[in-house]
């Protein structure tokens, strides 16, 4: 279902106490594309990331998820209306992520998240946390753990297919070498891309990054570039990143939102929001003359 | 890479006789000063007579005592602790033998249960012949029973502390509800040992679903104190609710366990006459020492495998990262709810067997002090650790019983000393030391659950301590 719509956020907005983080946003995401979202600091990206993937309830606004092409957005009103988390419709479903619980969203939703600063298990190996990514299925296969206890081999095999998932994205990010060390001992750029595979070990059909290339170098940054491209290109899963490495941003996203002091002020193809003056003036300031009319533009956005 | 740590290690080897040489004649030279300062100062008392006389008392005894203590001390000092001991143990890079150890093929883990469960087995035969007969053993036997009992209640604590890392402060409530559980059912019931040891479990487990549903929210401090709470709270149900549990008189006159029917009594039906055998006392107590030794290996063989299965892993996930954890879809409720069930499950088999042991049960026996000694065993054994338990129950529980015997202290001190007053100082002094040492615990790696090539230890200096 490649370029149909695949996320529909509408009029999100987060306030926390008297802070407005988010105001009233709407982006839309296309599945097998990799959209990313940028803007200057404190801008509210990370808060839109949250309350995408349930870890904050936004104050108002709806986040909506299509499984199985964007037909399914025909019963978003419907699913709103009947208070339901999911609706099914034909071979596909609706998801209404505002309101599930951060857990449902990445077993139900299948949305995957990593972290601006890397949660990796430091203390399991490298396997053990692709394993724990599996944890739903494998939970199911160990009947809840009672079948696992008496040794049943459906269980045994199951933790092999899962063991086979865990190597086959070793491979991919290079770090089949080092599956029995403890993930708290790789290298920097080495968590990154294991806690990606982590997160892709989950099988989700939206990925969020949240500062991938924070804290890389340019060589790993270009292996992340390659990494990205190809979990578009080969898996079944589309991207939402937060980057603020612009190289990054440029050369591998499909299309990009810019958000400022929580609203977005650009909507577009790389090469579009490269030229926007608002874009251009949220990163780099503007000049005196301009500042009246950029506030009065904002004010009336708000 | 094995080649090189191979030459290494047999380099090591040769320099060992050089330096337990070096360290005797060190060790020689220390005892010759201290007695050289004992002789004017230690080895003659003046004292006064009965008649206000002064006279000499040698006391030979002490500095012999206090030479031999220095050259112990002073060669244990060295070759543990000595320039050269450290310089022999240094590996050649040092961060990497911090990080990641590659687990010798023996190592402690793997071999040391089977080895404490076969020394298990054959403890009561092995001190039955120390102490030339079965009736002259009890006490041995009757240690050992304390000793495992406190064993199964680390295991138990160990997998609510130790893998989900949820600080657990009222662990012996559940020990409580396990005992109670078993001296209401058989004294009002009659119920029978078997079938009220599984209920027990259940009830406790059941509780631990209840306690665990409020203070899921809570984390770290705060969940210490409430559980802290809780287990008060049971010990005051227990004294208050005098119409079910008889107050702080407690339950008495519980049934005993019987051989699966047959009653350990000299009757014509009982355990003896049946295998024609002459009737002890003493075979109930190694039946309840087979017991618990049964029940603490259920608990170590259910352990085990569940560390292995998706919800042990999600345990230690959850110590690790419970953020990262409910990004990876795990219901981390749920899971909490489900380690502090099993937790609760095996401190209640272990509470029903208490029960069954004395005969008697008070809210007395299930004081703070209690969740303490097992929250010390669990921590000083290092967390998550299985044979760490077994060693840390058996220094804390047999420790202080060993240190009853210090009668030739009174050599030293003289003979007002009453050793066993200070058993708790010298106890408490050992903890902070050992604290100071291993702060991590006794066996302080982790043994991954699963592997590709090579299982290898993980340094605790990775692993994370959980916050509630």
């Amino acid at each position: 279902m490649k370029g149909e719509t695949l996320l529909r956020v509408e009029h999100l907005t987060m306030r926390f106490g008297g802070l407005v983080a988010v105001n009233d946003l709407s982006f839309t995401a296309k599945a097998g594309d990799i959209t990313a979202l940028i803007g200057p600091n404190g801008a509210g990206k990370t808060t839109v990331f949250n309350c995408i993937t349930g870890f904050y309830k936004p104050s108002e606004g709806r986040v909506a998820l299509a499984h199985g092409g964007e037909a399914a957005f025909a019963a978003i009103e419907e699913a709103t209306e009947k208070g339901a988390r999911t609706l099914s419709v034909g071979d596909g479903a609706i998801h209404l992520l505002e309101r599930m619980p951060d857990y449902i969203v990445t077993q139900h939703a299948r949305v995957a998240r990593t972290f601006q600063n890397i949660r990796l298990f430091s203390g399991m190996t490298v396997l053990e946390n692709l394993l724990v990514a599996q944890h739903n299925p494998l939970m199911l296969a160990s009947g809840y753990s009672v079948l696992g206890i008496l040794g049943f081999s459906s269980y045994t095999t199951r933790q092999r297919e899962a063991v086979e998932l865990a190597k086959a994205w070793l491979e991919r990010i290079g770090l089949t070498e080092r599956a029995d060390d403890p993930a708290g001992d790789l290298p920097y750029g080495a968590q990154r891309r294991l806690e990606i595979a982590r997160a892709m070990c989950t099988k989700p059909i939206l990925l969020c990054l949240d500062e991938p290339a924070a804290g890389l170098n340019p060589r790993e940054s270009l292996e992340l570039n390659t990494l990205l491209r190809d979990i578009r290109d080969r898996d079944e899963t589309s991207l939402l990143l937060i980057e603020h490495d612009m190289t990054v941003v440029m050369e591998i996203s499909d299309h990009v939102v810019v958000l400022d002091y929580g609203v977005k002020i650009a909507d577009g193809s790389p090469e579009q929001v490269k030229n926007d003056p608002k874009v251009i003036g949220a990163y780099l300031g503007v000049e005196d003359e301009e500042v009246a009319a950029v506030e009065a533009e904002v004010e009336g956005r708000a | 890479m094995a080649v090189l740590s191979q030459s290494t290690a047999a380099g090591a080897e040769a320099r060992v006789p050089d330096r337990f040489v070096s360290a005797l004649k060190d060790a020689g030279f220390a005892a010759l000063v201290t007695l050289g300062l004992c002789v004017p100062l230690v080895t003659l008392r003046t004292d006064s007579e009965e008649g206000g006389e002064l006279i000499l008392v040698p006391r030979l005894g002490l500095t012999a005592a206090l030479c031999l203590a220095i050259f112990f001390a002073r060669l244990g000092y060295l070759l543990l602790w000595g320039k050269e001991a450290r310089a022999a143990r240094q590996p050649t890079s040092r961060k990497e033998a911090i990080k990641t150890v590659a687990t010798p093929r023996h190592s402690l883990t793997t071999i040391g249960l089977p080895i404490a469960l076969g020394f298990a087995i054959a403890y009561p035969l092995l001190v039955t012949v120390i102490n030339g007969g079965l009736s002259e053993a009890r006490y041995w036997i009757d240690l050992g029973i304390l000793v495992l009992t406190y064993v199964m209640l680390g295991w138990g604590l160990n997998i609510v502390v130790g893998l989900a890392g949820l600080l657990d402060l009222g662990y012996v409530a559940f020990y409580a509800i396990g005992a109670y559980s078993y001296a209401i059912l058989a004294t009002t019931f009659h119920i029978s040992f078997w079938v009220c040891l599984p209920i027990a479990g259940m009830l406790a487990a059941t509780w631990g679903v209840l306690l665990g549903f409020p203070v899921l929210r809570l984390r770290g401090d705060y969940l210490a104190i409430v559980t802290l709470a809780f287990g008060e709270i049971i010990r005051l149900v227990l004294i208050n609710w005098v119409p079910v549990t008889n107050g702080g008189a407690g339950i008495a006159s519980i049934p005993r366990a019987s051989f699966f029917g047959l009653p350990f009594n000299d009757d014509d039906d009982g355990f003896a006459a049946f295998f024609h055998l002459e009737f002890s006392p003493m075979h109930r107590i190694v039946f309840l020492f087979y017991l618990i030794l049964a029940l603490a290996t259920l608990t170590s063989v259910v352990t085990t495998r569940l560390r292995r299965l998706p919800v042990g892993r999600a345990w230690e996930a959850l110590r690790e990262d419970e953020i990262a954890c409910r990004s990876l879809g795990i219901n981390t409720t749920t899971t909490k709810l489900s380690a502090f069930a099993t937790g609760a499950l095996f401190g209640g088999l272990a509470g029903s067997f208490f029960a069954v042991r004395q005969g008697f049960v008070s809210p007395e026996s299930f004081n703070f002090l209690e969740s303490a000694i097992i929250l010390a065993i669990v921590v000083l054994g290092g967390m998550g650790s299985q044979i760490g338990v077994v060693i840390a129950a058996a220094v804390m529980i047999a420790g202080p019983e060993m240190l009853r015997n210090l009668g030739f202290l009174k050599a030293i001190f003289g003979e007002n000393f009453d050793p066993s007053e200070y058993r708790l100082l010298i106890f408490g002094l050992a903890m902070v030391v050992m604290m100071i040492w291993r702060p991590r615990g006794l066996v302080s790696t982790r043994e991954p659950t699963v592997f590709l090539k090579e299982r290898k230890s993980i340094s605790s200096d990775l692993v994370k301590e959980g916050h509630g």
